[in-house]
């Protein structure tokens, strides 16, 4: 069973890679497309500039491009859509894999595998690939965002698998509590939505400033991205979603902690760093909701706390020892 | 503190003729102190200086890995030492952050709360003139029932609803305000339940040996390390005490512990005397103090027979080293051996002194300096004899693990031998004494401790999570109705007129609600009754959220 989920965790990564190829496919497509479409735009504005007495064809035009253009763009629009729709389909099949590998290695370790740094991270990335499934059910036209998706996904999977990887083993006795479940589901939940966040903040800084005119390297890649107001709400539901659940997983650690270590809160390094990435998020959402403060100053602080989890997920078990240490890593 | 422009304007002041400075520069500074800015500066701030909290070893978490650090860095770890930086979090200067950002959080929400507390016992606000100039706007038809089966509709909805001849104003989400100062408030109540704690709350940390002749009873002597409040007395501890009865411990084959169980006896005043057991994860709860299992390791029992026959027993806990296989250090001690019977003096240079080494599971073969197994598969333990003065006369305290290194190099102790010995085995030394390894006890490392402020803390939690819940989704907004024509101003509705009376409406999210426009339709549809049964009361909420995400995409 354990040897499956290994071999599962392997296909997962190979087939985050090949949604990965595929949406960087779309993406080159959708860049040569743009790219005709901007060599077609000034015979469709001189369209309409004759059309300005009739009022019916000033709405149509600009949507409307002439026909020779539609040909153009049509074959390389409908691969990179055809490459888009692999692409998805190829993340929901990585998805599936990856959960069974989870599951499979649930069993052969007969608890919930959040035992240790590796079991941990694979949760955490499939929660953050499973929102994410969810985000595009209901907003489809953000799909050019899963490039940046399976990019974090293969680089994480990939990380646990090379880095991180530990024999199925038991739970220590100090992990042997109904705490375990409800605390590290929920860090899990909210680690994985607050680290999907992260996708759309940053495509949101480069699509702003793509909006704003500038045309330098980060920018232009924001070419294709949805809208800024798009990007910055999304960045805002997704951590307007994870906040309360963070909160209640680190209260939930601190009960459990108290039963365990006797102190609800005794800044162990991970304690500590959950405390720092809760301040952060807590900044972000203050700042979002002040209209003085700007958005893309808001979504910087979002940034910044993904960095600060980054830093508990990885950095606190590998640089400090405290008590969180079941990490496997030694 | 979240929605600065939710506050209704304070009417400007009227200016003074001769405002005093100092009260101007106090009142400005309270202002700035008070704005989001600063708070979130110092929201950053406090996460900036809770950083090298984790980066250096803190005292009150590791004092052994502060002294590490001291002899690693001698010249940086003084410098650090002064400004705190062992002891970050009771330092002046992250007390500083955190002091100032509740005294501007307090500062924000409490004449916010004083003006919640009108809006939620004030009415709606009267309808503006011009409905068509908010960002949700709508024509209809005047129902059948009039401007009452509007108002109906609405406190269906929970909307609140204030009727003013022709005109009907409701307002809802009063939550969304409620929550952001219940979160705010429970934050307060946090910060006092860990000040409450840190000022009554006590703790200490000791090795319990197995067996009756090692119980203790709670008095603060009896720890090796105790941590009192400030306000603690130390006279009027709980009075209880603990016996070691069993300690189980099981391991995977790999030697990693799967379950520890300890069996004590418990004697509280005023209760019976009862057995307990606890572990790892479910302390014992005792009358005023809980009991914490840390760790656990063995206590050789060790039998000194001296040169005129006398025998003495040690049985002190060997501390685990630290590895998988519990090899654990020690010392049995015995000052009070040689004592001439005839004489009935003590020659202080023939105390006796055994260092030992303790491999629960030794290796098949030498070298015997690591226990390949926690449990006790072949036991065996080293020990090194010292003869002279263990310099415990003298009064300065050390280590009762640890023999004073001070008397082996001054050559008031001398090592005169060392030995192997397996369980029941002897070893006689030349002096015609002899010592006897007769076996292990158990001993578990506890921590006993007392949190008044627990309760509050979780209580707080609690309502902090809630009110997070209201402040993060609740939605403040307003709708509007006002019958327009029609001629036959007929407020009441009693007699319909013809359906040429039209009612204008309007709505006005007061927060950011992407999905008002949605709820805004609904609503005013359910009020025209247009035929479609209202299906989609109490869902609202998920259906706008969907909304909110639909209208993103545009």
């Amino acid at each position: 069973m354990s040897a499956l989920s290994d071999q599962l965790v392997t296909f997962a990564i190979l087939a985050y890679l090949v949604a990965m190829i595929s949406h960087a496919v779309e993406f080159a497509l959708g860049n040569v497309r743009a790219r005709v479409r901007v060599a077609a735009a000034r015979p469709v504005r001189e369209l309409v500039g004759a059309g300005v007495g009739a009022p019916g064809d000033t709405v149509a035009a600009p949507t409307d491009p002439a026909p020779p253009v539609t040909v153009a763009t049509g074959r390389s629009a409908g691969r990179a859509r055809l490459a888009g729709r692999i692409a998805v389909v190829a993340t929901a099949v990585a998805a599936l894999l990856h959960l069974a590998a989870l599951v499979t290695r649930g069993v052969a370790a007969d608890r919930m595998p959040w035992g240790n740094m590796y079991e941990f991270v694979l949760t955490v990335t499939f929660i953050g690939v499973a929102a994410w499934l969810v985000v595009l059910a209901k907003r489809p036209s953000l799909r050019k965002l899963g490039l940046f998706l399976t990019l974090v996904m293969v680089l994480l999977v990939a990380t646990a698998e090379l880095v991180l990887y530990v024999p199925v083993v038991p739970l220590v006795p100090a992990l042997n509590s109904y705490w375990f479940v409800i605390h590290v589901s929920t860090i899990v939940f909210s680690s994985g939505i607050f680290l999907l966040g992260v996708v759309p903040a940053v495509s949101f800084l480069m699509r702003r400033g793509y909006e704003a005119g500038k045309r330098s390297f980060p920018y232009t890649l924001a070419k294709r991205l949805p809208s800024a107001a798009a990007l910055e709400r999304l960045t805002f539901v997704l951590h307007a979603f994870a906040f309360p659940i963070f909160t209640f997983a680190v209260i939930a650690g601190a009960i459990w902690a108290e039963a365990a270590w006797g102190r609800p809160w005794g800044w162990d390094p991970k304690e500590t760093w959950a405390f720092i990435s809760w301040v952060v998020y807590a900044g972000y959402l203050h700042a979002r909701a002040t209209p003085s403060v700007k958005r893309n100053v808001a979504t910087w602080i979002a940034v910044l706390g993904f960095f600060t989890m980054l830093m508990n997920l990885f950095g606190v078990n590998i640089f400090f020892t405290g008590l969180h240490s079941y990490a496997g890593l030694s | 503190m979240t929605v600065v422009d939710e506050r209704p304007a304070t009417p400007a002041e009227a200016p003074r003729r001769r405002p005093n400075r100092l009260l101007a520069l106090l009142r400005n500074s309270w202002r700035q102190l008070t704005s989001m800015r600063t708070a979130l500066v110092l929201l950053f701030l406090l996460a900036v200086a809770a950083i090298p909290g984790s980066v250096l070893p803190q005292r009150n978490i590791s004092p052994e890995k502060v002294n590490e650090y001291f002899t690693e860095h001698p010249d940086l770890a003084p410098r650090l030492d002064k400004i705190g930086g062992f002891e970050v979090f009771g330092s002046v200067w992250f007390s500083a952050i955190y002091l100032l950002l509740f005294t501007s959080l307090i500062g924000c929400i409490t004449p916010r709360m004083r003006d919640h507390i009108r809006t939620l016992r004030s009415k709606p606000p009267a309808a503006p003139k011009r409905l068509d100039r908010l960002p949700q706007h709508s024509t209809l038809v005047l129902p059948a029932g009039g401007v009452p089966a509007i108002a109906e509709v609405l406190r269906r909805r929970r909307w609140r609803v204030m009727v003013r001849g022709n005109e009907v104003s409701a307002e809802k989400g009063y939550l969304k305000e409620t929550g952001n100062l219940i979160f705010h408030t429970s934050l307060v109540v946090v910060l006092a339940g860990v000040a409450l704690g840190h000022w009554y709350g006590w703790s200490g940390n000791r090795l319990l040996v197995a067996g009756e002749d090692k119980s203790f009873c709670n008095t603060a002597q009896q720890y090796a390390e105790t941590k009192l409040g400030p306000r603690v007395d130390t006279g009027r501890l709980p009075g209880f005490c603990l016996t070691l009865d069993r300690f189980d411990a099981r391991f995977l084959e790999s030697g990693q512990p799967s379950s520890f169980n300890a069996t004590v006896t418990v004697d509280e005043p005023g209760a019976a005397t009862r057995e307990a057991d606890f572990s790892v994860n479910s302390p014992l709860r005792l009358d005023g103090a809980n009991v914490y299992l840390l760790g656990h390791g063995y206590a050789p029992i060790i039998r000194y027979t001296d040169r005129y026959g006398r025998s003495q027993t040690s049985v002190e806990p060997f501390l685990t080293t630290g590895d998988m296989g519990l090899t654990s250090e020690g010392l049995a001690a015995f000052p009070d051996a040689n004592v001439n019977p005839k004489t009935g003096k003590r020659d202080s240079n023939l105390q006796m002194a055994f260092s030992g080494l303790y491999l629960p599971t030794a290796p098949d073969s030498a070298p015997f300096v690591r226990s390949q197994y926690p449990t006790e598969r072949n036991p065996m333990l080293s020990l090194v004899a010292y003869q002279g003065n263990l310099g415990l006369d003298a009064g300065i305290p050390g280590s009762v693990y640890k023999l004073d290194e001070r008397q082996i190099r001054t050559g008031k102790v001398k090592q005169v031998g060392d030995k192997l010995l397996k369980p029941g085995e002897t070893w006689k030394l030349d002096d015609g004494s002899s010592v006897e390894f007769l076996g292990t006890r158990k001993y578990v490392t506890l921590s006993v401790r007392h949190d008044p402020g627990s309760g509050i803390l979780l209580v707080s939690c609690g309502f902090l999570l809630a009110g997070l819940m209201g402040s993060l989704f609740g939605r403040r907004r307003r709708v509007f109705f006002r019958v327009t024509s029609g001629g036959s101003a007929d407020p009441t509705g009693e007699t319909p007129t013809s359906g040429s009376s039209l009612v204008e409406a309007g709505g006005l999210p007061r927060t950011d609600y992407p999905g008002f426009a949605d709820e805004f339709a609904q609503l005013v549809s359910a009020i025209s009754g247009d035929g479609r049964p209202d299906e989609r009361v109490g869902t609202d909420r998920d259906d706008s959220d969907r909304a909110g995400m639909r209208e993103g995409t545009n």
